[in-house]
C-alpha cells in the first residue's frame, strides 16, 4: 500500500533509525518524565504533533527560509508549537498540564525537533516530512512509555495510577524499589534498552 | 527573477514578518482560551478546598463549583493575605490558603482549622514540580495528609507555634508532629516551614484574637446570633 520509502520514513525511526536509543538523541526529557507512565504517554503525545507539524511547517517554508537564520526561524516555529499546545492543554486539560509543568515549554529544546527539522524538513517535501515527524514523535513515544512502564510499576507498585501489586504481596515483605524512582534509573534503563535494541538488531543481521 | 533569499533586506524582512505573524497567532490563542484557563485555575482551587475539607471528590452529590459556593461563604482579609470561612453542617471552618517552597519549586495548600482555630480538620497539598512517588506525595490523603488530622497547631498556653513534620523517632519539643516522608527530606521540610512560617507569621492577625479555648464557645455562638439579626 505504501510505497518502500515512505514506509521507511514512517516505520524507520520506530526501530533502526530510532531518535533514543540509536541517535542518542532527547534523552534529557526521557529522564524527566518518566516516573510515571501517563506524564510519559501524554509527553510521547505532545512531541510527537509538535514534531509532525513544525516539519510540515518548515517543509512548506523550506525555500524562503534565508540560510543564515534558518534555525532560527525553526526555533520561532518550534516555540509557537509548543506554546500553542501548552495553552490548549491548559484549557482543556488542565491536570495534565500542570502534572507535565516545566517539562512540557522545555519540548522547544528537544534535540529531536531540531534535527528533524534541520536533517530532513529543511530537504523534503510536505508529505514526507509529515511521516518522518510522525514516525520520530513515535519512536521517542515507545521509548519513553517502556521506560515509564518499568519504573512506575516496580518504583511505585502502580501502572497510571492504579495498584498492580495485591496487598498480601508487601504483608509478605515485597518493597517498591526507591531506586527506579532516582533520575539515573531512567538513564541505567534507557541504557538496557539500547542494549537489547542492539543485541537484536545484530543478531537479526547476522 | 529569482528573490535572493540570502541578501540581509530579505532575511530583515522574513524575520519581521514571521516574529510578528507569531506574537498575532500567540496573543490571539492566549486571550482566547483566558476564560477557560482561568476557570480551570478557580475549579482547581476549589477543588483542593474541598479535599481539604475532606471531601471524595469522586463521590459529590453537586458539581465541585456548585458544593464548594454552597459552603463557602465568606471572606475575611488580612493585609494580603485572606481567610474563607465554610459552614460545614452548622460548624464553622477556616480556610487559610498557604505557600512555601519545596525542593524543586513552590508548594502551596490549604490548612482547615476548626472554630476554636486551634484543631487541624484537614489539609491539602499542591506543588509545582516535585519528584512523583517521593516529594509528591504530600499531596496524598492516606500517606501524608491524614495524619494532620486533629493536631493542634497552639502548645498548651495557647500560643501558635505550627505543626512538626519530621522524620519518624524525632520528637518535637513542645508542639505537635507529624512523620515526614521518606525519600523526600526536602519537600517535608519544606511542608514545616510553610507551616511555620504562614500560621505564626502571616496569620498572626487572624490567630491572635481567639481566648482560651473555653471561653471562646459562648461569645461566637453569640456573634452568629447578632449576625443573623443584623441579615434579617
Amino acid at each position: 500500500m505504501l510505497s518502500q520509502k515512505t514506509k521507511d520514513t514512517l516505520l524507520g525511526p520506530l526501530n533502526a533509525n530510532n531518535p533514543v536509543v540509536v541517535q542518542i538523541l532527547g534523552i534529557c526529557s526521557a529522564l524527566a518524565v518518566t516516573v510515571q507512565l501517563k506524564p510519559a504517554l501524554v509527553m510521547g503525545i505532545a512531541v510527537t504533533i509538535i514534531v509532525a507539524m513544525s516539519n510540515v511547517i518548515v517543509s512548506l517554508i523550506r525555500n524562503t527560509i534565508p540560510m543564515r537564520v534558518r534555525i532560527i526561524v525553526q526555533l520561532v516555529v518550534v516555540a509557537a508549537l509548543v506554546t500553542l499546545v501548552s495553552e490548549v492543554l491548559k484549557a482543556f486539560a488542565y491536570d495534565v498540564a500542570m502534572q507535565l509543568s516545566v517539562y512540557l515549554g522545555l519540548i522547544i529544546t528537544n534535540c529531536i525537533l531540531m534535527g528533524r527539522l534541520e536533517a530532513f524538513a529543511m530537504t523534503n517535501n510536505a508529505w514526507d516530512s509529515l511521516l518522518d515527524g510522525l514516525g520520530n514523535g513515535l519512536g521517542y513515544a515507545i521509548i519513553l512509555v517502556i521506560v515509564a512502564f518499568v519504573r512506575e510499576l516496580f518504583g511505585s507498585g502502580q501502572l497510571l495510577g492504579l495498584p498492580i501489586f495485591p496487598e498480601s504481596w508487601y504483608a509478605a515483605g515485597y518493597e517498591n524499589n526507591g531506586m527506579m524512582l532516582m533520575p539515573a534509573m531512567a538513564l541505567i534503563l534507557v541504557g538496557c534498552v539500547i542494549w537489547a535494541h542492539r543485541a537484536y538488531n545484530e543478531r537479526k543481521q547476522k | 527573477m529569482k528573490l535572493n533569499t540570502n541578501s540581509n533586506i530579505y532575511t530583515f524582512v522574513y524575520m519581521t514578518v514571521v516574529v510578528v505573524i507569531v506574537a498575532v497567532l500567540l496573543a490571539v490563542v492566549s486571550s482566547a482560551l483566558k476564560p477557560l484557563k482561568d476557570a480551570n485555575v478557580l475549579l482547581d482551587k476549589q477543588k483542593q478546598i474541598l479535599g481539604a475539607l475532606k471531601f471524595n471528590l469522586d463521590s459529590l452529590d453537586t458539581d465541585p463549583a456548585t458544593k464548594y459556593l454552597s459552603l463557602v461563604n465568606d471572606t475575611l482579609t488580612f493585609g494580603e493575605k485572606e481567610v474563607y470561612v465554610a459552614n460545614l453542617d452548622g460548624e464553622v471552618k477556616y480556610i487559610l490558603p498557604l505557600e512555601g517552597k519545596g525542593l524543586w519549586g513552590g508548594i502551596g495548600g490549604y490548612l482547615v482549622l476548626n472554630e476554636d482555630k486551634n484543631t487541624i480538620y484537614g489539609v491539602n497539598f499542591n506543588h509545582e514540580g516535585e519528584t512523583p512517588g517521593l516529594g509528591a506525595k504530600i499531596t496524598e490523603y492516606k500517606i501524608f495528609r491524614k495524619q494532620f488530622e486533629g493536631t493542634h497547631i497552639r502548645n498548651e498556653e495557647g500560643k501558635v507555634v505550627s505543626v512538626a513534620v519530621l522524620k519518624s523517632g524525632k520528637i518535637a519539643e513542645g508542639k505537635d508532629q507529624v512523620d515526614a516522608i521518606s525519600g523526600a527530606t526536602i519537600t517535608s521540610e519544606g511542608v514545616s516551614k510553610m507551616l511555620e512560617e504562614e500560621l505564626i507569621n502571616n496569620y498572626k492577625e487572624f490567630l491572635s484574637d481567639v481566648p482560651a479555648a473555653e471561653e471562646n464557645v459562648e461569645p461566637i455562638e453569640e456573634k452568629e446570633a447578632e449576625d443573623v439579626e443584623s441579615e434579617d
